[in-house]
């Protein structure tokens, strides 16, 4: 039986119905045909699916659309504004943080979180906060310095 | 990966979440952060009708000093506990072990309460509670219990908890100034479950409490650990104890670790743990 859900991606909010048991990344890819937020290994390791719930990084293959009811997505797509891409991904492009890009997404939604908390975070504190993202291209030095660019261009 | 059918209720206090699940019995599941859960779910490892999600009872959340203990409430975030400032001066091994579990995104929605009830014999709170000498609280519609650390684990997720009950508290008495206490871990690196994990707390007149996640189907508390250090600190005496780590326990094995490469790193664990204690 669907439940009626009220759910705000990206500052648009959506009111509509779920099944309980459907996942948030299946309702941003499937329902509002939000493909950005990618699958990797749909087992809450790799974290190329991970949005920001109320500002907080999460795996979005591990929680139910309905435990977002209420609250507020953010997605890759909602990074860039009016045409400019968001600081961190500018950082991506500057410092060639991408090779294939299937990990970027969820790169870039977790380097948000951290920025949020941490501004200037140390290579060591990037390190850590991107334990829960895997990236299968690079071995993670240019993202490391594509995070770091941000930093810098967002917090001086 | 899609769960089965199920339906969904979202209780605003711990009674109402109280009375659904005795309605449902057991057909009812409690939905905390999910982390554990969802995955079981996806994968069919858990198929309830009807899920009981606490996340919203505003009751359940926080972390409270009352003078003589610390309670955290189950539905308290990994994150917010590795974060606590209660928590970081009095519970060190605490925080610690709350910045390790998992990775960022699990810290942001795990909660306490759900690693508890799931015991997960590589989960990192059992052990850390046991060695903290943790009370927890358990709800019922027939009133409150409490459950000692030592004595809620009973096995590979296994616990005291019956249908229809909710862990609500975890009450840690405030250890003596000066208490120094610390978790060192062995991190599956997939994971970064507990391979072995090693909590160890020593008061001023170093009686030293120790207990292991990871290395037994059951978190415990390691006496022979204790028993031998005799609350003398020196590195010699250390190293003797803690050659005599997960003594007459059994050992699990997997394919991260056989049973004596685990007993191994169970005793060099507990060495490092007890010398940051020094
Ligand atoms: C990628 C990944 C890495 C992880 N790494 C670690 C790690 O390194 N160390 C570690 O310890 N854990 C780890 N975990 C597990 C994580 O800590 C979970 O958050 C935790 O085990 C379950 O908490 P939850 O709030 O998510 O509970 P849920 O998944 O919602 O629930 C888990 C179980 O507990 C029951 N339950 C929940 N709350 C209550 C309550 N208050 N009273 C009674 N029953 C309740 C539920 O019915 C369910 O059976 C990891 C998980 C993931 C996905
Ligand atoms: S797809 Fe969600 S963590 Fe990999
Ligand atoms: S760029 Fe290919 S997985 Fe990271």
């Amino acid at each position: 039986m669907k439940i009626p859900v009220t759910i705000t991606v990206n500052g648009k909010k959506h009111e509509t119905e779920v099944e309980p048991r459907t996942l948030l990344v299946h309702f941003l890819r499937e329902n509002l045909a939000m493909t950005g937020t990618h699958v990797g290994c749909d087992t809450s390791s790799c974290g190329a699916c991970t949005v920001l719930l109320d500002g907080k990084a999460l795996k979005s293959c591990t929680m139910l659309a309905i435990q977002a009811d209420g609250r507020e997505v953010t997605t890759i797509e909602g990074m860039a504004q009016d045409d400019k891409l968001h600081p961190i991904q500018q950082g991506f492009h500057e410092k060639h943080g991408l090779q294939c890009g299937f990990c970027t997404p969820g790169m870039v939604m977790t380097a948000a979180d951290l920025l949020a908390n941490n501004p200037k975070p140390s290579e060591t504190e990037i390190r850590h906060a991107l334990e829960g993202n895997f990236c299968r291209c690079t071995g993670y030095h240019n993202i490391v310095e594509s995070i770091q660019h941000a930093a810098h261009a967002m917090n001086g | 990966m899609i769960p089965t059918q199920v339906e969904y209720h979202r209780p605003k206090t711990i009674a109402e979440a109280l009375e659904l699940l005795q309605k449902f019995g057991e057909d009812a599941k409690i939905l905390a952060g999910g982390h554990s859960l969802i995955p079981a779910m996806k994968l069919r490892l858990s198929t309830p009708a009807q899920l009981i999600d606490i996340a919203n009872i505003p009751d359940l959340t926080g972390i409270d000093d009352e003078g003589d203990h610390i309670v955290i409430w189950a539905g308290a975030k990994h994150g917010e506990i590795a974060s606590s400032y209660t928590i970081k001066e009095h519970l060190n091994m605490v925080a610690e072990a709350a910045g390790m579990i998992g990775d960022v995104q699990v810290r942001n929605f795990g909660t306490i309460g759900g690693s508890l009830a799931h015991a997960d014999p590589a989960a990192d709170w059992p052990a850390v509670m046991i060695a903290a000498d943790a009370t927890f609280v358990i709800a019922s519609t027939s009133g409150e219990r409490k459950v000692a650390a030592a004595d809620f684990f009973q096995g590979l997720f296994m616990t005291d908890l019956n249908e229809g009950e909710i862990l609500t508290q975890i009450h840690i008495p405030k250890p003596p100034a000066g208490t120094k206490s610390t978790y060192e871990k062995f991190v599956q690196p997939a994971s970064r479950f507990a391979i072995v994990g090693c909590a160890a707390m020593s008061d001023p007149d170093c009686n030293v409490r120790v207990a292991f996640a990871g290395v037994s189907s059951k978190p415990f508390r390691d006496t022979g650990i204790e028993e031998a250090l005799a609350g003398d600190m020196t590195a010699s005496s250390i190293e003797a104890a803690a050659n005599k780590a997960a003594e007459g326990v059994s050992v699990m094995s997997d394919h991260f670790a056989s049973e004596k490469y685990r007993r191994h790193i169970a005793k060099v664990y507990a060495k490092r743990a007890l010398m940051k204690l020094v």
